[in-house]
């Protein structure tokens, strides 16, 4: 049993890196909203088997939390905004796909590195993969500082929350419940608000390219 | 003696499947289409008819003679030295996986100097574009490989192989899955396969292994060709044998070589059935984007290993 679930966290784990990576790859706004979904997917599941290892109940409700608000409310609030706006691409990121690649490569590395000693803090199992949460987290800090559009902003400013859940989903085994609401609501408030951000912006300007904003307005 | 044996059998196998695999490929492409398609034993029979003609040649000819044999005895070469049949070929434990990758690159080396010493538009262009790929498509490949070698601590294919086999729960490690996924990658890349070169065209556009070989005729080009077919042939089998170890001989019996060689061909049978089914259903990529998915298999395959490293 614990095989099982022990090989399901690592697999899960590694999925939401390797997504937050994709997100990376991939221009197409569409296809980034959906690459959210499937990491919030992959983090409910790095919950739930983590919860069934631990037989805690309240992280399994944390879990059912996730997939509801992290691969269901945020990424269909996000999707709606992409839609209105078909065929937008991210076109020009600051730094071009390929570089943006092997620097995530990078610093995935470093948080291999930085993120070893973590492993001092609990023998088990988990808490070994730990430096992948904090990879997460760095590449989620990549896709929000080279990507031009507020949509792709918006998307790496999640990828970091993921990858800060999943750090703490693998160190701590789960925050208690109320502390994970509480992040939760707070996400999902971000959003709403960016969101009527983005529909503001684009009813003013046309566009959410946030390079091409260069005055404040009242 | 049995090592030679199983090397010999690997190479004549190699030849063989390569070719047939390259037909099968053709031929499944052709019916998701909708047409009927040549028969599969069709790049058998070209390769067979070409050996018999005389070779026309540019009146530079002469580095042009000698790319087809440069490029099939490395890969012959490579093609014995890899556990494909049984974990024991002639290179014993210095079946290095280095030295593999390296004579897989002498190989593309030479037909990129064979392309150039054509002299021609195309040829010069074929080549340049094959080497700007390879360099791209090199180190994905390395590192990829680097991946299946840490759990077994060590490069030599017989041991990471027979690691692999002693560990079957280590098949489904996140590592594992992403070293094989990164290697999937660099061989539709190695090979010329949609969606990085169309194997089926001779589009001046976007050629790039049919732009080197397009001065070649009669017995050089069915060298050439058989050459490109044992490359196939060889990474798919690899391929498959690394990312799923099992029926490897680990005897030298011959029930279990003939096992363990039926077994690799079925892994190469099902990758060429699944890699040519992703070519009818996508375009093949603009040249300048073709370093973004090449990216993304060099960072498929670092994050294998960083995994791999920290699960460890």
């Amino acid at each position: 049993m614990t095989g099982v679930a022990g090989a399901v966290i690592d697999l899960a784990a590694v999925a939401v890196l390797v997504v937050g990576v994709a997100g990376l790859w991939r221009r197409d706004l569409r296809a980034l909203v959906g690459l959210l979904r499937v990491q919030g997917m992959a983090l409910a599941l790095v919950a739930a088997a983590t919860a069934a290892t631990q037989h805690d109940v309240g992280l399994a409700v944390t879990a059912v939390l996730v997939v509801v608000v992290k691969a269901g409310i945020v990424p269909t609030l996000l999707g709606r905004v992409a839609r209105a706006d078909p065929g937008a691409r991210e076109s020009a990121p600051l730094i071009n796909v390929p570089s943006s690649l092997v620097l995530a490569a990078a610093l995935v590395g470093l948080a291999v590195v930085v993120g070893a000693p973590l492993h001092a803090l609990d023998p088990g199992r988990a808490a070994a993969l730990a430096p992948l949460g904090l990879a997460t987290v760095l590449v989620g800090y990549l896709l929000l500082v080279t990507r031009r559009r507020a949509l792709s902003q918006v998307v790496g400013l999640l990828v970091i929350d993921n990858g800060v859940a999943l750090m703490t989903f693998l160190l701590t085994a789960g925050v208690p419940l109320i502390v994970e609401l509480g992040g939760s609501l707070d996400v999902l408030l971000v959003v709403v608000v960016l969101r009527a951000l983005l529909g503001t912006m684009r009813a003013r300007l046309g566009n959410v390219a946030i390079d091409e904003l260069r005055e404040l307005h009242d | 003696m049995t090592r030679d044996v199983v090397s010999l059998l690997q190479v004549v196998a190699v030849a063989l499947g390569g070719l047939l695999l390259t037909g099968l490929m053709a031929k499944v492409r052709a019916r998701a289409e909708g047409r009927v398609g040549p028969p599969i034993t069709q790049p058998l029979r070209e390769v067979a008819k070409r050996l018999g003609r005389e070779s026309p040649r540019a009146t530079a000819g002469r580095a042009q003679g000698v790319v087809p044999t440069i490029l099939l005895v490395t890969t012959a070469v490579a093609a014995g030295l890899v556990p494909l049949a049984g974990l024991q070929t002639a290179g014993g434990a210095g079946a290095d996986a280095l030295v593999v990758v390296f004579l897989l690159l002498t190989g593309s080396l030479a037909l990129a100097a064979g392309g150039l010493a054509t002299a021609t538009a195309f040829g010069g262009m074929g080549a340049s574009r094959a080497m700007a790929l390879s360099a791209l498509a090199e180190p994905a490949l390395l590192v990829a490989l680097a991946a299946f070698a840490v759990p077994a601590g060590s490069l030599s294919l017989p041991v990471m192989l027979r690691h692999g086999l002693n560990a079957p729960i280590a098949m489904v490690s996140p590592s594992h899955v992403l070293a094989a996924l990164a290697l999937f990658i660099v061989v539709i890349a190695e090979t010329g396969r949609l969606p990085v070169d169309n194997p089926s065209t001779h589009l001046e556009l976007t050629m790039i292994h049919e732009a080197m070989t397009l001065e070649y005729g009669g017995r050089d080009l069915a060298l050439v060709t058989l050459g490109a077919a044992m490359r196939l042939g060889l990474l798919l089998a690899l391929l498959g044998t690394l990312a799923v170890p099992w029926g490897l001989a680990t005897s030298s019996s011959p029930l279990a070589l003939a096992g363990g060689l039926i077994l690799v061909g079925v892994k190469s049978t099902v990758l060429a059935v699944v890699i040519a089914l992703v070519e009818v259903h996508s375009a093949k990529l603009r040249l300048f984007r073709v370093p973004e998915l090449l990216a993304a298999a060099f960072v498929v395959a670092s994050l294998a290993v960083l995994v791999g490293v920290v699960a460890r």
